[in-house]
């Protein structure tokens, strides 16, 4: 199958010795269990990339990063960071690592400067080390002035910053972000954003979880997609996208009047299926299909919305316009869409909730 | 001129790469102080709370029991005397058990707030023992306060035998860490919505089980509940203190738990329940 050969790709492309996580035949059941949350997965992260996780929820994603970070135990197989095999040197991969995780798990007995002074101290840096790194990374994520609150009081967004600045006090190699952005504010995801990526720069290697397409087409090396426990597919957003039928799509929004006058055009009341039918005569096209208009938009029984896929939805644009325009429909909006990673995620793990 | 780009260059990247300590025992005590200090700062920003929450209950119990029962006749002129080992015991076993128990539940339950120190460089286990550690320290700092807090409430009632200091330390010590112990059991088994339950089901047996009120001894005919005492570590700190700390009364010293009885339950307590302890907070942290 062509899918279980692109997540082998994805292991094979980098050498072990380049590799900051390298996970090996990872099977994890927890104790009562009818199936394994982690079902034989594989895959390699190479330093300094941006590695991304995506999966609906319970897919394991989280069971992953807790193998990774050391608080899930595998059943087997196993899994390295930074050649480290986390399971039987926990302690030297906790040094290298750092976790944000989807909770605020911020210790609310301490000040927000405090929490990453003692941070540091449990890994060991000098007191002046301590100091200069928290006011360092509390003015880079703009709580320079809120050093000494009590976090009790931070919002969502101070507190997502807080605890990056807390995971980046040791200076890790590997980086954790599980669901980062997520309930964040549109400035707050764009500041992480610009954050992960000077990050990358500085060859720190991240693995990050996320629900939010955008999110990890923007930031993301490369992909895994995980559904039951199993990497379905591992490469690049844009290889990833190649794998949805019928590649890009032609998007029209059509007026289609009840009854064109006759006198000028010698043609019949046009029905929407007759378009369609049109439509469908266009050479190229390999798909096309009629969108319901959304509920309570203008015109709702006037407007038609069509969807025409092809391998180059750009060169339907000529023949689909003539194709209206015959047939006396009136064209409102002509776009041309490629398929989002949100296409690719529903058509590799389907509609139905979890 | 080019010794000092030599230095800037090498110092530079430093700044980014943290130093690390090559020898793991280094490592991890570094770790494990680091999250002593952690609570010897939170609980040191909070100590007048700190005493008034611990100290409250014996300073009533003292009180009524030491102070308004015998004065109004309900109580014998002695009973101060054996009431104030029993407390100093419940407090320090109290204190030392909650200061694990409340805190473990809610963390471990939702809070979290322990993850970044379960992600420190030290073994898991050893997160759980600074808590034991910690929490036995609190225990003895409470039950320390009490001796000052007992001379000024029963005033004349207050007698205690100066010649055992020691002993009194010693027993003082191995009941903090016993109860720290339990505590640590306790809080990795019981679950956030079932505090309310813990409360009356563990505390209040705890409390009234062991021999405070009352000496073991004089509990021969009342056989069965003499037996189930045994089984509550606080009758070993109870009876343990009582031996240190009751003067002879008209050369007539009060009859208590041999005190190799006396260090065998706390001992037992303290390692069984440490093992326990350590094993099902493992459990819950890592899965």
């Amino acid at each position: 199958m062509s899918i279980s050969t692109t997540s082998e790709k994805g292991i094979e492309a980098i050498s072990e010795q380049e590799a900051a996580i390298v996970v090996r035949d990872l099977v994890k059941r927890y104790p009562k269990s009818e199936v394994n949350a982690v079902d034989n997965i594989s895959f390699s992260v190479k330093q300094g990339e941006i590695f991304g996780l995506l999966g609906p929820n319970g897919a394991g994603k989280t069971t992953t990063i807790g193998v990774l970070t050391t608080n899930v135990r595998p059943t087997s197989g196993a899994a390295y960071i930074m050649g480290i095999n986390v399971a039987g040197d926990p302690m030297s991969v906790k040094q290298r690592i750092a976790v944000v995780p989807q909770q605020n798990n911020l210790d609310r007995s301490l000040r927000a400067r405090e929490i990453l002074t003692f941070h540091a101290s449990y890994h060991g840096l000098s007191r002046a080390e301590r100091a200069a790194r928290a006011d360092a990374l509390l003015n880079e994520l703009g709580l320079g002035n809120r050093g000494n609150e009590m976090v009790r009081r931070y919002s969502g967004g101070m507190a997502q910053r807080l605890m990056l600045a807390r995971a980046l006090m040791h200076s890790p190699d590997v980086l954790f972000l599980d669901e980062p952005t997520n309930s964040l504010d549109p400035q707050s995801r764009l500041f992480l954003w610009d954050r992960i990526r000077s990050l990358k720069e500085q060859g720190t290697t991240i693995l990050l979880t996320t629900h939010d397409m955008e999110e990890a087409d923007q930031l993301c090396e490369r992909i895994a997609i995980m559904d039951k426990g199993r990497i379905l597919v591992l490469d690049t957003a844009d290889e990833l996208k190649k794998l949805v039928p019928g590649g890009t799509r032609l998007e029209l929004r059509v007026r289609v009047p009840q009854r064109v006058a006759s006198g000028s055009l010698q043609v019949e009341p046009q029905t929407p299926s007759s378009v369609l039918a049109a439509l469908r005569a266009i050479p190229g096209a390999t798909k096309v299909e009629e969108v319901p208009a959304s509920e309570g938009e203008e015109d709702m029984h006037t407007m038609q919305i069509f969807r025409l896929y092809a391998e180059d939805a750009g060169s339907l644009v000529v023949n689909a316009t003539h194709a209206i325009i015959d047939i006396g429909a009136e064209i409102r909006d002509m776009h041309i869409a490629r398929p989002s990673l949100e296409d690719v995620f529903i058509y590799l793990t389907g509609r139905n909730l979890r | 001129m080019n010794t000092t780009t030599t230095t800037s260059s090498t110092t530079l990247p430093g700044e980014l790469r943290v130093k690390r300590s090559t020898s793991r025992l280094a490592i991890a005590t570094t770790a494990f102080l680091a999250i002593l200090r952690r609570d010897i700062v939170v609980t040191g920003r909070e100590f007048i709370v700190f005493l008034i929450q611990v100290l409250l209950q014996p300073l009533f119990f003292l009180f009524i029991f030491g102070k308004v029962l015998p004065s109004i006749g309900f109580a014998r002129p002695g009973f101060a005397a054996i009431l104030l080992p029993g407390i100093v015991a419940l407090t320090v076993v109290t204190t030392a058990l909650q200061g694990v128990t409340l805190p473990l539940v809610l963390d471990l339950g939702f809070a979290r707030e322990i993850d970044d120190r379960l992600l420190a460089p030290l073994p898991v286990s050893l997160v759980a023992v600074e808590k034991v550690i910690f929490a036995a320290m609190r225990g003895l700092i409470a039950g320390a306060i009490i001796f000052p807090l007992a001379y000024w409430i029963l005033g004349n009632g207050y007698s205690v035998r100066g010649d055992a200091v020691g002993t009194i330390i010693g027993i003082m010590v191995l009941t903090a860490f016993a109860g720290a112990s339990l505590g640590l059991t306790i809080g990795t088994l019981v679950k956030p919505e079932q505090i309310g339950l813990m409360f009356s089901l563990i505390f209040t047996p705890l409390i009234f089980t062991g021999c405070t009120y009352y000496p073991w001894g004089t509990l021969d005919s009342i056989r069965w509940f003499q037996i189930v005492t045994l089984f509550n570590p606080l009758t070993y700190a109870s009876e343990g203190l009582r031996f240190a700390m009751v003067p002879a009364i008209q050369g007539h010293t009060i009859p208590t738990l041999a005190m190799g009885w006396v260090i065998l339950g706390l001992s037992v307590t303290f390692v069984a329940f440490l093992f326990i302890g350590i094993q099902t907070f493992r459990r819950r942290v890592v899965s």
